[in-house]
Formats: structure tokens, C-alpha cells, sequence
């Protein structure tokens, strides 16, 4: 007699992960038709986007969808990459988790592997039909061209049909075409927008899409450089769990203790290994296979206690401050904002031993809207994150920082700023943490949000200094207008009147302007930029203060420069000391940028220190701790300049009432 | 400017010389480093004081300055000086010009172009209360002209090419009376004689036809002067030396509203944009017969509801010293608690001898004016 635990012990089967995503294929982000779309487009387009890369080839990506009837749609996804190779072929569309960059740590989009055959397997559920794909490697050879589907019970491929065809168009590259049931939308969450904002941060990259009904949208490429390849690491001891230290033993070729720990572990020297066997206690030459269940808590004790230096960091991969910028303006420029914050990419630091680091861009004024929320761009590994705003560690940066400070509008200093803004927002990491499979949003760890608050910042304050820069420059102006205009003319007249001669103006302008105005100028000449600086001392007194100039990294080798400065440091700034400038007198410094393309450099950082801040238009006043940049940084706060008016003194012109007694 | 009376006289102040005191001002200012500025009597209602010994209101001494510091400073001190050397070179060439021909003139100024008439007007003003002159000193002339007059007088005017001619109010002029020009001094126009026995200033044309045609003048002895809405400086200059020569006193009839109010206010206290010079221009026995709130009440006059300004400038007069009086208080507090203003035409709806058989014999009696 079969117990009832036998009876069910015969019910219980293994469930392959093909079928278990079939039945649970929101985990993969295919909960509605509309989302469906999307992911479907993504998969491609962020597998297209990868194997270009790896391939050092700059990518063409061609997307056109198509509508069969009310709900089926067909999406054709085609790049110009080193193509696959027919064996290969199947496994990577027909076959959930297969992939390259499973085991590997490195900044890549197709992270997980699962992507694209999801895809087809979501396709065929709904619309029992397979996928297409045609694939060339060699420039004189044929293409190949497959129909596939994936088995669910067993997790591999179903090659329908295999064709030799000829594909003369392209030297190499891969197309995907696949049915799906869907809903194409246009708006915030839309294949448009995917493809729009994937534009932004792949500036390399040129896209062409085909709508449903025909219309086309061409994003062009804002560069013919590539980004730095990506590389792959080795695990990182910071953050490892028990669990996978104790699987990396069983899979390590060492044989030896310290030997596993510097060869299987970034950043592991000999002695750093040999600190780390000292402190758990272990010799150098233990078998790590042999290992007991304490001596392994042990290791990892000292692992986490032995200072090691941070991973390296050129495994990643940033989009880099210029790139942001062009990428930026390219794709969005049809909205006319007024201003480009230079955008930061802040240094990598590391996460449970992964390296990762934040980038920031934020666009501001013009043609934006004013009254509404700011728009959040947000991306991981160079790929957009369209759903689950709220829910992702940038969106909690965002809503943590008090943006009233950089001139946006937010209620309590919390929550979604209000204003004229686009705020961008790139982590790249070797592993991102994201809250599900579907890869929407980013885990909210503390150390990535306080990286991310720290990027966000360092751009608000770029922000802040151009506007706070305008809005003085605008304010002086109307002084401006009375010194060089009005004042002669009223000297004039009453000179005439009285028959005397033109008195000298130099002291009424100080009184007036009472101010030392930097005027800066940027002229892009054969090849380097160069900056003209005039500083007008239009005090009643003589001023001495030092005056900084931000420079990017590289830009000032054999730089001519008058007058000579008291310091320069390369990447970071140049200070003149400016002593006793006499009232009304100028002092013009001339200097050249090199090796900048032209728009890297658009803008003057002007600084200012040993002055009151009050007395200068044109330059903020310096930071606080400039050199300590990781840290939080002081701000001056400037208030309004008291009113020049005598306590007293009421303006005449000034008394609102009308006197005439009739309306 | 001079004067019969014991008012404060205006002698010896060469024009020139005050303009010339100006310009020095600021071209010294400017001399010394200064930011260059003009300080003025500020001319609102806050700043009005009576004076007890003349009986109007005039500027106090709260003052603000017109400095080079404001854009809106420099632009007007720039104006000033271009309106200095445009006087003297009027006075120079023995020349006058209108306050509008000013104002055109200085579109040829560039920088110190007058962005409105009203600009120009102010500054002429301005002049007057910083020179202690008055604008006709400057060469400058409104565009108003004065009113008209009917009734029992006899005065000699001066015309344009010297000759002196004798003129009575009801006999040698047309039914629309004698018009006042814009210069009413002494040496243009002399008050000869009159027989009447008051002044009655009327606010509207429509009123003063009906008077004329009524033979009020005769019947009451009524010296009829038609202020035509807000009276013109010679107009409320003619009616004070009627008042102080004459011997006259002066009685307004104008709408019952808060404009009209105004109206009898500059006429008895001076208006608080030329209150510089309120003691020419002002007649502080001047009574006031209506139309008042509480006629509105008393005679059942058709009215009309108050619109948001008029509420607006009832409060206004509330807060403005020269109606602050018992009888001022309360006829705007009755009025704003009415919701009601009404025209002085409105008498019409008891017949169009109403006025003149019943309502201002009645309110003259009161007032003691009638005969």
C-alpha cells in the first residue's frame, strides 16, 4: 500500500524554466499588452546594441513594427553587428537563461540572458507563431535563416525550418522577426520613447524606426567614437555571501589557499593574501576544497576585515560628461531647452563587491514645461528604465534632495521637483540590483542612493551657478545701461547748461555699480579654445582677491596663459591672485584651452574667493572644501544685496499712488 | 506771481535762476563723485497737511529723492535736463509752448524721450514744487482751457495783441457764456464789478444749460461758472479771486459720486497734486450743495448702483485727510451703505423746474447763500 506521501512523492516533477516563465511571464515584464511590445523591442534592441559593441562595430539598428490585425503585431529588429554562427544560433533564440554573459561579471545590457528567447517564447504563446531570425558573419558568405520556437517542457530550441539565403545588404549583422500580441501606444511608456531614450545615452548608436502606420524617426548617431569596451572582473571579495565563496572552492583549479584567493578574486595580491590567511587563522597552503563550514566563516571574517583596495573600475564602461551632453541635445533639442548642465560622472565605487558608478545630466528652461513635475530619464547599463518609476533608487534620490536650493520648485523640500526640467540619471555597474527579473527599477541601496544624491547634486549646482549667473548679469545690466548711456548724457546737458566743463564720471559709476564685473568669452579657433576674461573693478575701492577658473583634465598641456597665475592644476582649476586692483581700473586675462572638441567646452566655471561675494557679478563664490569632492560640499549662501537706497531716502519715482483725481 | 492778500508771495524768483540752480545741482553732484539726485516733496495723500493760516492743504515735509542710482531715477533726471535747457531756451526767445508740444518736442530728446504725456506733465509739476515757480513762469501752458462763466459780472480782458476789452458775463456774451482762458491773472483779466449774489459752480454742461435757460442766474443771483468735470487750474484760479475780490461766496453743485466729490475737494481744498500752490488755486469757504447721499435718500432721486471703483475710491476718500469731517464721513459712509450714486440731472424726474423752484432754493437757504 502506497503511502500518502508516496502518492504524492509520484506527482512531483521537475518543471522546466522555460514552462514556469511561460505561466509566470510577468516576472519577465510581459504583464500587458502595451508593456509586452516594449520588452519585446527591448530584448532585441539591447542584444543588437551589446554584440555591436563587443564587436567594435558603431551600431545601425533598424526597428520597424507592423500591424497584422487588431492585436497581433510584427516586430522586425535588425543590426549591423559581427552576426552568430549557425550552430549557435538556435540556443540563443530558442532557449531560456543561455547566454555568454551569464557567468561573466561585466557592464553589459543583456545582463541575465534570458531576454531574447522570452521573447519568442511570449510570441508563440500568443500568436503560435515562431521566430525569424537571419544572421551573416562573413562579408562574402551566405546568411542564414532559421524559424524557431521554443520547447517549453524541455528548455531548448525547435528549428522549424534552416535556409541558406543571400543577404547582400549587409556584411554581417543579425535580423529578428517575430509575431506577438501587443498594443502600440504612443506617449511616456512606449516603444518610441524606449527607442528615443535609448538614443540618448547610446550616442554611438543610430536608430531607425518604423511605426505602424508608416512614419519613420531617425536617430542619427551625435559620434563615430566608441565607448571604451567593457571588461570583464573577477568577483571582488567586499560583500561575498558564505554560499558563493564556498561554490567558488569547489569550481577554483588552485589547490592552495592563497593561491584561490589571489587568482579566483579582483584586487587580491600576495600580500593581501597573506593578511587574509594570517587573520582567519588558516595556513597559505590549505587545500581551499577541504575547507570545513568554520574555517570558512573564518576566511570570510578576515576577508571583510582586511583593508583591500576598491575594485578597478575600467571594467565599466560611462557614457562619459560629453557624451551625455551631446546625446542630450541630439535627441532632444526639437524641445528647445535653454540650458545643458555639464553633466557629471561621478568616480566608481563598489557595492557588495561590484563596481558601479553614477552618472548625471539635467536639462533645464526653454521651451520645458514650467508647472509641471520634472521628467526622470532613467537607465542601467545603458538601458532605459521605462516602468516602476517610483519604485527605483534614483526616483527616491530625487525625491530625498532639496531641490529648492537649485531652483526648482518642490513643496517641504520632498518629493517630485517641480519645474522646467529633464533630469537624467546612468548607473552602470558590472551587477545592477534591480528590484525583479523584469529589470525596471533599481533596488534601493543605500550606498547607490547616496551616490546618486551626490551626482545630483554636483549637476544642480552647475545648474544653479548658470542661472544665478544670468540672473545677476540681467539685474546689472539695467545698471550697466545707466553708466554707459543715461549718466554721460546727464553730465553733458548739465555741463551745457551751467557753462562749465564735462565732469569726470569715474566716481559716480563706482557708487553706482558698486561692483567688480567679470565679463568671460569663449572663441573656438583652430582647434583650441580661446578664453578672453575682463575683470572691471567698478568699486569706489581697490579690491585683491583670487579668481578661479574650472578646467577639464588635459586640457591646459603647454597652455599659453597671461597673466601667469598663482597655481593650476590640471582637471581642476587655474587661481590668479588679482592684487590691488585700483578703483575703475581692468585687468584682461588670455588664455587657451587645448585637445576639447568644441562643445565639450561652452561655459566659463568662474570662482571667486577672498571678496565678499556681494561685490561680484560673473563668478560664484568658491566652494568651501573644492579640493575634498567626495564630500558634501559648502555652500555660501548669498543673500539679496541690501538695497542701495539710503534707510531713509524713499524713491520718488517710486510712489505707486496716482495722483491725477479723476480715474 | 503776485498777490493782493496777505497770502505768500512769489516775488523775485527769476525762473532762470532756479532752473540754473538745478542743473548746477546735479553737474556739482557729479563733479564731486556723487550719484547725482534730486529730492522733491513727495506728493501723496500722506503728505498732505492743512495749514490753518490759509485754509488749504499743501505738501508736507516728507520728501523722497530722484537719484541716478534706478534706471527709472537716471531716465527722469536725464528729462529734467533736457526740459531745462528746452525753458531756457523758450525764455531766451521769449516763446511759449503747450505741456502736449512738450511732450512731442521730446521725441527728438533719444534717451530722454518722455514715454507718456502724463510723464511730461509730472515733471512740469515736479519743476514747479522744487523752483517754487509756477509753469506759466517756464513758458509752459495746459492744454485745458478754462470754463465758462454767466451771471452778473463785469471784468476786462487783455487779448493776445494788447488791447483791453470790457466785457459783462450776461449781456455781451452768447448762451454759452464767457470762456476762461488759461491765463487769469491780473494782468490779463480784471475783475470790474458784480452784482450777484454767490458762486455757483456746476459740475456738468447739461446743468449749467438747464440754470441758463431757468434764468436761475437772475432769479437767484446766481453767478454761474461751469467747471466742465475736473476744473482746470484757471478755472479754480478765477473762482478764488472771485471769492477773495469779489467778496463772493462760492457754493459747488456737482453728481452725487466719489469722482464729483473730488471734484468740490479741488476746488475748497486744493488738489493733492498741486497742492504746492493750493493757496492760488484753492477757495476754502467753498461750500457743497449736492448732490449729496442723503439727497438720494431725502428726494428719491433715481441712482445708479456703485460699480467696484466707485467703492474703491469712496474708501480712498475715507482715508484722505481732506474729507475727513463729520459731514464728509458720514455722507460717504451713507453712500457706500446705499450701494447708490446718482447724477445732478437726475432732479429731472420731479420736472425740469424742479432745481430751480425747489431744490436749490431749498439747499441754498440752508447753506445761507440764497437771498
Amino acid at each position: 500500500m502506497t503511502s500518502i506521501a508516496e502518492q504524492l512523492a509520484k506527482k512531483q516533477k521537475e518543471i522546466s524554466v522555460s514552462e514556469f516563465f511561460e505561466r509566470n511571464r510577468q516576472i519577465l515584464g510581459f504583464d500587458s499588452a502595451t508593456k509586452s511590445l516594449i520588452m519585446g523591442v527591448k530584448e532585441a534592441v539591447d542584444n543588437s546594441l551589446d554584440a555591436c559593441e563587443e564587436a567594435s562595430i558603431s551600431p545601425d539598428i533598424i526597428v520597424k513594427i507592423d500591424r497584422v490585425d487588431q492585436n497581433e503585431y510584427m516586430v522586425t529588429v535588425e543590426d549591423n553587428g559581427p552576426g552568430i554562427i549557425p550552430r549557435v544560433v538556435p540556443n540563443v533564440f530558442g532557449r531560456l537563461l543561455y547566454g555568454s554573459r551569464f557567468h561573466s561579471l561585466r557592464q553589459s545590457r543583456g545582463q541575465q540572458g534570458i531576454g531574447i528567447s522570452a521573447t519568442v517564447m511570449y510570441g508563440q504563446m500568443t500568436t503560435g507563431k515562431p521566430a525569424t531570425v537571419v544572421s551573416k558573419t562573413e562579408k562574402n558568405g551566405a546568411a542564414v535563416k532559421m524559424d524557431i520556437m521554443v520547447n517549453t517542457k524541455k528548455n531548448t530550441p525547435d528549428v522549424l525550418k534552416e535556409d541558406f539565403v543571400i543577404w547582400d545588404e549587409k556584411e554581417h549583422g543579425t535580423k529578428i522577426e517575430f509575431y506577438m500580441n501587443g498594443r502600440y501606444v504612443v506617449g511616456k511608456q512606449s516603444v518610441l520613447e524606449y527607442l528615443k531614450e535609448t538614443a540618448i545615452v547610446n550616442p554611438h548608436a543610430t536608430i531607425i524606426f518604423t511605426d505602424p502606420d508608416g512614419k519613420k524617426y531617425i536617430f542619427e548617431r551625435a559620434t563615430d567614437k566608441m565607448p571604451p569596451p567593457t571588461k570583464e572582473i573577477k568577483p571582488h571579495p567586499e560583500g561575498i555571501e558564505l554560499g558563493v565563496l564556498m561554490n567558488m572552492t569547489k569550481v577554483t583549479t588552485a589547490n592552495k589557499l592563497s593561491k584561490f584567493l589571489r587568482n579566483d578574486f579582483n584586487r587580491i595580491s600576495e600580500r593581501v593574501a597573506k593578511e587574509i590567511c594570517e587573520k582567519s587563522w588558516l595556513s597559505e597552503d590549505e587545500k581551499p576544497q577541504e575547507l570545513t563550514l568554520e574555517q570558512f566563516k573564518q576566511l570570510l571574517a578576515a576577508m571583510s576585515s582586511v583593508k583591500i583596495m576598491a575594485p578597478q573600475t575600467d571594467c565599466l564602461s560611462p557614457i562619459g560628461e560629453v557624451l551625455i551632453r551631446k546625446g542630450l541635445k541630439n535627441v532632444l533639442d526639437e524641445s528647445r531647452p535653454e540650458f545643458y548642465a555639464p553633466p557629471v560622472t561621478r568616480e566608481p565605487t563598489v557595492y557588495q563587491g561590484n563596481p558601479f558608478l553614477i552618472e548625471v545630466g539635467i536639462v533645464y528652461g526653454g521651451n520645458l514645461p514650467k508647472d509641471q513635475p520634472i521628467t526622470i530619464l532613467r537607465f542601467a547599463n545603458r538601458v532605459p528604465l521605462l516602468y516602476q518609476q517610483g519604485a527605483c533608487v534614483i526616483t527616491k534620490a530625487i525625491e530625498r534632495m532639496d531641490w529648492r536650493r537649485y531652483v526648482l520648485e518642490q513643496r517641504g523640500g520632498e518629493g517630485i521637483p517641480y519645474g522646467p526640467a529633464i533630469v537624467l540619471v546612468h548607473v552602470a555597474s558590472t551587477k545592477i540590483p534591480f528590484t525583479s527579473e523584469a529589470k525596471e527599477a533599481i533596488a534601493n541601496i543605500p550606498e547607490m542612493q547616496e551616490e546618486v544624491e551626490l551626482g545630483l547634486k554636483a549637476c544642480g549646482r552647475r545648474l544653479k551657478t548658470h542661472l544665478n549667473k544670468k540672473e545677476t548679469k540681467g539685474k546689472t545690466k539695467a545698471k550697466f545701461e545707466i553708466v554707459q548711456e543715461i549718466l554721460p548724457l546727464i553730465a553733458e546737458k548739465s555741463a551745457k547748461i551751467v557753462g562749465k566743463d564735462v565732469p569726470s564720471l569715474n566716481g559716480t559709476i563706482t557708487k553706482i555699480m558698486n561692483v567688480v564685473w567679470i565679463d568671460d568669452t569663449i572663441k573656438f579657433e583652430n582647434k583650441k579654445h580661446k578664453i578672453k576674461i575682463t575683470v572691471y573693478n567698478y568699486t569706489p575701492k581697490s579690491q585683491s582677491f583670487s579668481l578661479h577658473l574650472v578646467v577639464p583634465q588635459g586640457s591646459i598641456q603647454d597652455m599659453k596663459v597671461d597673466p601667469i597665475p598663482s597655481e593650476m592644476k590640471d582637471g581642476q582649476k587655474i587661481t590668479w591672485e588679482l592684487r590691488r586692483l585700483s578703483s575703475t581700473a581692468k585687468v584682461e586675462i588670455a588664455l587657451e584651452l587645448t585637445g576639447l572638441e568644441a562643445e565639450a567646452y561652452e561655459e566659463n566655471e568662474l570662482y571667486s574667493s577672498g571678496i565678499n561675494p556681494i561685490f561680484i557679478i560673473g563668478a560664484d563664490p568658491l566652494p568651501g572644501d573644492w579640493d575634498v569632492e567626495a564630500l558634501a560640499v559648502t555652500e555660501v549662501d548669498v543673500s539679496e544685496a541690501p538695497e542701495d537706497l539710503d534707510e531713509e531716502e524713499v524713491d520718488y519715482d517710486e510712489q505707486a499712488e496716482v495722483l491725477n483725481d479723476e480715474q | 506771481m503776485s498777490n493782493d492778500n496777505g497770502t505768500e508771495e512769489k516775488l523775485d524768483n527769476d525762473p532762470v535762476a532756479r532752473l540754473y540752480e538745478i542743473a548746477s545741482s546735479i553737474y556739482d553732484q557729479l563733479s564731486a563723485g556723487r550719484i547725482p539726485k534730486m529730492v522733491i516733496p513727495l506728493r501723496t495723500k500722506s503728505n498732505i497737511r492743512f495749514d490753518p493760516k490759509l485754509g488749504v492743504w499743501k505738501y508736507g515735509k516728507a520728501s523722497g529723492a530722484r537719484s541716478a542710482k534706478k534706471t527709472k531715477g537716471a531716465q527722469m533726471l536725464l528729462r529734467t535736463m533736457f526740459v531745462l535747457e528746452f525753458i531756457e531756451d523758450m525764455i531766451a526767445q521769449n516763446k511759449s509752448s503747450t505741456l502736449r508740444e512738450m511732450y512731442y518736442i521730446s521725441e527728438g530728446w533719444g534717451k530722454g524721450k518722455f514715454s507718456s504725456q502724463d510723464e511730461s506733465n509730472l515733471l512740469a509739476e515736479d519743476l514747479e514744487i522744487v523752483t517754487k515757480c509756477v509753469r506759466e513762469d517756464f513758458k509752459l501752458r495746459p492744454e485745458e482751457n478754462g470754463a465758462s462763466v454767466m451771471g452778473d459780472l463785469v471784468i476786462t480782458e487783455t487779448d493776445r495783441k494788447g488791447k483791453v476789452k470790457k466785457i459783462n458775463c450776461r449781456d455781451d456774451v452768447g448762451d454759452s457764456g464767457y470762456g476762461i482762458p488759461y491765463n487769469v491773472e491780473k494782468d490779463k483779466i480784471k475783475l470790474i464789478e458784480s452784482g450777484a449774489a454767490f458762486v455757483l459752480a456746476i459740475e456738468t454742461g447739461g446743468m449749467f444749460d438747464r440754470l441758463i435757460e431757468n434764468g436761475f442766474d437772475e432769479k437767484a443771483g446766481a453767478l454761474l461758472v461751469h467747471l466742465k468735470g475736473q476744473p482746470a487750474r484757471s478755472t479754480r484760479r478765477f473762482i478764488k479771486r472771485l471769492n477773495e475780490e469779489m467778496n463772493l461766496p462760492v457754493v459747488a453743485f456737482t453728481d452725487g459720486d466719489p469722482w464729483s466729490f473730488r471734484i468740490y475737494a479741488s476746488v475748497a481744498y486744493g488738489a493733492i497734486k498741486t497742492a504746492h500752490i493750493s493757496e492760488y488755486l484753492a477757495t476754502p469757504t467753498a461750500e457743497f450743495v449736492g448732490i449729496t447721499a442723503s439727497d438720494i435718500v431725502n428726494y428719491e432721486l433715481p441712482s445708479d448702483k456703485l460699480t467696484d471703483m466707485d467703492v474703491r475710491a469712496l474708501n480712498a476718500e475715507l482715508k484722505d485727510p481732506r474729507f475727513n469731517d463729520e459731514f464728509w464721513r458720514g455722507e460717504i459712509e451713507t453712500m457706500l451703505q446705499l450701494n447708490k450714486k446718482a447724477e445732478q440731472q437726475a432732479l429731472a424726474k420731479y420736472g425740469l423746474d424742479y432745481v430751480t423752484d425747489t431744490y436749490l432754493p431749498e439747499k441754498l437757504t440752508e447753506i445761507g447763500v440764497m437771498r
